[in-house]
């Protein structure tokens, strides 16, 4: 199938669980599944109905092998469905499924993704994505990686303490009005965690899910008023070892959103997937976002980072402004290992109002 | 159907532990041998950089690279964190700074802990070295960390090097241990809760109407919360089975022994357990069996047979 025949695919709706320090008495698939019956209730869609499923998780949160496989129960997959597994973030799963609906195979497919942090110490499991032969010997958790990006983008001249306390502050004001979010209104800075970075520059740790549903051509027209359509999504890697990149600069992120069509027209809306402040900083650039540019009005990741569900989030919330007419163009960012190593860039269109 | 208020929710310590066992290609023996030697080695790019720690591909060609070369033990401080409460497993107990060095005659940085008495003793630009472990194997931990250094490059600054020692490292054993509390949920907390009371508790699905058990809190055919509980057994049919004839490490069973999937009077889905009472090449389908618990057991030690009448094939097929 040539590019030109292939269908547009539109994210047509969009759900998350409220994101918890702990979710003890949830399992992951009781945590998950009022999200799924939400996505489907919004387009009235059952299982049986969906073309494909694609789902985003780590074993490595639970501490158990093929846990995702547990999840699957509150989907319905049985009889039989068309279905797969990324062992990353729910965003990466999204990518998978627009294939899939670009290649026709299916019309409708369900995302979802979801993270359980409390049972473990994040900081501590996150190292096990790290080079198995030079660097996690060394244990070097999640936040003191994004201390050194912190520290070479303070020397650079490209941000201060007081700008990353700003961008902390922006954000959880902004998810005061995000029902779903962990931290949300004025949280104080706080004490160094691995200097620079404090507290309030590092996301909480907590527990949640998200889920969406996409569609191609008319079919999403019936199953939403304004389909958010996906004009452009693209996703690069950086060099794994931490001392050959220039981490005061994300040019796989660049690239991504280039080949996504980022930089063809301006948009309003930007999600970006940055759970410390300083990456805020290193993402803004990297997308050249202009100044007028909404930088995530949910409050992103710094309110809530369920970790395997967050990069889907702001795809999710992206579209969902779209849905609602909040936004005409917008941009969402997600992702995955340290300082900022894997990142997809996803271009969301509505379309012009009558 | 019982109405049971809200159980404990369980929680139990999982700790997995895994010693990875890795081979190493050329490129990274070379570089491990050497640290145990106190020797730094990198590697050459096509276009003339040098790559400490070396990797065996150019990260921007994917050109196979294998031009080693020896750097010094001396470098600059590119980008530091400060680290005042050092967690498991970091390289020193003592508070630190995480940093990224670049070594004299280096392009690139590596990721190491430098040993200063606090954030005021860092910046970028410092100068430091390598100071070494006193045992060193062959791992990146052979360097026990850095520390400051006020002066020249030692050398060597980037000479040609084989690569060769005597009796190279070829493999590492990079062990790891995460701690975690595992708390299984609601559904699976009840299960586990009406066990310990030598009951056995499933779910019905409300579309389908089917029982499990063990409950998960879902219907996998209809994907819906399953809330409503039903007690099940405790008698039950042997769907399935097979012998086990070899012995699980800490296992206090003699083999063979019979494992089977049990289909718990009142259950839509078998569940399995071993079953005992009855010489192993007995064991049958359709053979009926009640769960066993040992004195103070949590959970069913084992089944054994009633001494009922076969179950009818009819009765359980769509539970094999
Ligand atoms: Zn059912």
């Amino acid at each position: 199938m040539a590019p030109h025949d292939q269908p547009q695919v539109a994210v047509v709706a969009f759900g998350q669980s409220d994101h918890l320090r702990t979710t003890d008495e949830l399992s992951e698939v009781e945590m998950l599944m009022p999200v799924l019956h939400e996505v489907l209730a919004a387009t009235g869609l059952k299982t049986s109905d969906i073309g494909f499923t694609c789902s985003g998780s780590s074993d490595y949160l639970a501490g158990r092998a093929f846990s995702f496989t547990m999840a699957l129960d509150g989907v319905g997959a049985w009889p039989p469905i068309s279905e797969s597994h990324v062992e990353t973030d729910g965003a990466w799963a999204l990518y998978e499924a627009w294939v899939k609906l670009r290649t026709g195979e299916a019309d409708t497919a369900l995302v979802y993704s979801y993270g359980k942090s409390s049972p473990g110490s994040v900081r501590d499991v996150l190292t096990r994505q790290l080079d198995p032969y030079y660097v996690a010997p060394l244990w070097p958790d999640s936040v003191a990686l994004a201390a050194l990006q912190a520290q070479a983008l303070i020397d650079a001249g490209e941000t201060d303490e007081p700008a990353l306390a700003a961008v902390a502050s922006r954000s959880r004001t902004a998810a005061a009005t995000n029902p779903h979010a962990q931290l949300r209104g004025a949280v104080e800075q706080g004490e160094y965690a691995v200097r620079p970075l404090r507290t309030g520059d590092c996301p909480p740790v907590g527990d949640g899910a998200a889920a969406v549903v996409l569609a191609t051509g008319n079919r999403a027209r019936e199953l939403c008023e304004r389909p958010a359509w996906i004009r452009g999504i693209d996703h690069r890697i950086e060099a794994h070892g931490l001392g050959v990149r220039d981490l005061t600069d994300s040019p796989s992120t660049r690239l991504a959103a280039e080949r996504a069509g980022l930089f063809e027209r301006p948009v309003d809306t930007a999600e970006l997937h940055a759970p410390f402040t300083s990456q805020e900083v290193v993402l803004r650039r990297a997308l050249r976002l202009a100044d007028d540019v909404t930088v995530n009005p949910s409050g992103g990741a710094l309110a809530a980072n369920p970790m395997m569900a967050a990069g889907l989030i702001r795809i999710g919330e992206a579209a969902a402004r779209i849905h609602r007419g909040a936004s005409d163009r917008a941009v969402a960012h997600a992702t995955s290992g340290p300082c900022l190593q894997q990142n997809l860039v996803a271009v969301l269109e509505g379309e012009a109002r009558a | 159907m019982t109405s049971v208020p809200s159980p404990e929710v369980l929680r139990a310590p999982l700790v997995v532990e895994f010693p990875f066992t890795r081979s190493l290609g050329p490129v990274q023996s070379a570089f491990l041998t050497g640290l145990r030697e106190r020797t730094v080695l990198g590697v050459r790019t096509g276009d003339g950089r040098t790559l400490v720690p070396p990797v065996e591909y150019d990260p921007v060609t994917a050109e196979e690279i294998r031009d080693l070369v020896e750097v010094a033990t001396t470098g600059t401080v590119t980008t530091w964190a400060w680290n005042h409460a050092p967690r498991r497993g970091q390289p020193l107990d003592t508070p630190f700074a995480w940093v990224l060095v670049r070594l004299d005659g280096a392009d690139t940085a590596l990721l190491h802990a430098l040993d200063v008495p606090g954030p005021d003793a860092v910046r970028t630009g410092m100068r430091v070295r390598v100071r070494w472990a006193a045992e060193r194997v062959g791992a990146i931990t052979d360097i026990a960390c850095f520390e400051a250094y006020d002066g020249e490059a030692a050398e060597p600054g980037s000479a040609p090097h084989t690569g060769v020692f005597d009796d190279p490292v070829t493999g590492i054993v990079a062990a790891a241990r995460l701690d975690y509390t595992y708390s299984p949920g609601r559904a699976q907390s009840a299960y586990i809760n009406a066990l310990s009371e030598r009951r056995t508790v499933g779910e019905r699905c409300p579309s389908c109407r089917k029982v499990y058990v063990p409950p998960r809190g879902a219907c996998p055919t209809c994907g819906v919360a399953t809330a409503e509980r039903v007690e099940v057994g405790p008698r039950g049919t042997v769907t399935t089975y097979c012998i086990v004839n070899i012995k699980a490490k800490n296992l206090d069973i003699e083999v063979p022994y019979v494992y089977a999937h049990i289909a718990l009077d009142g259950a839509d889905l078998a569940l399995h357990a071993r079953i005992a009472g009855i010489p192993y090449d007995e064991v049958r389908m359709g053979l009926r069996v009640e769960p066993v618990w040992t004195e103070g057991g949590r959970y069913p030690d084992h089944y054994r047979p009633t001494g009922e009448p076969d179950a009818d094939y009819d009765t359980y097929k769509e539970l094999v």
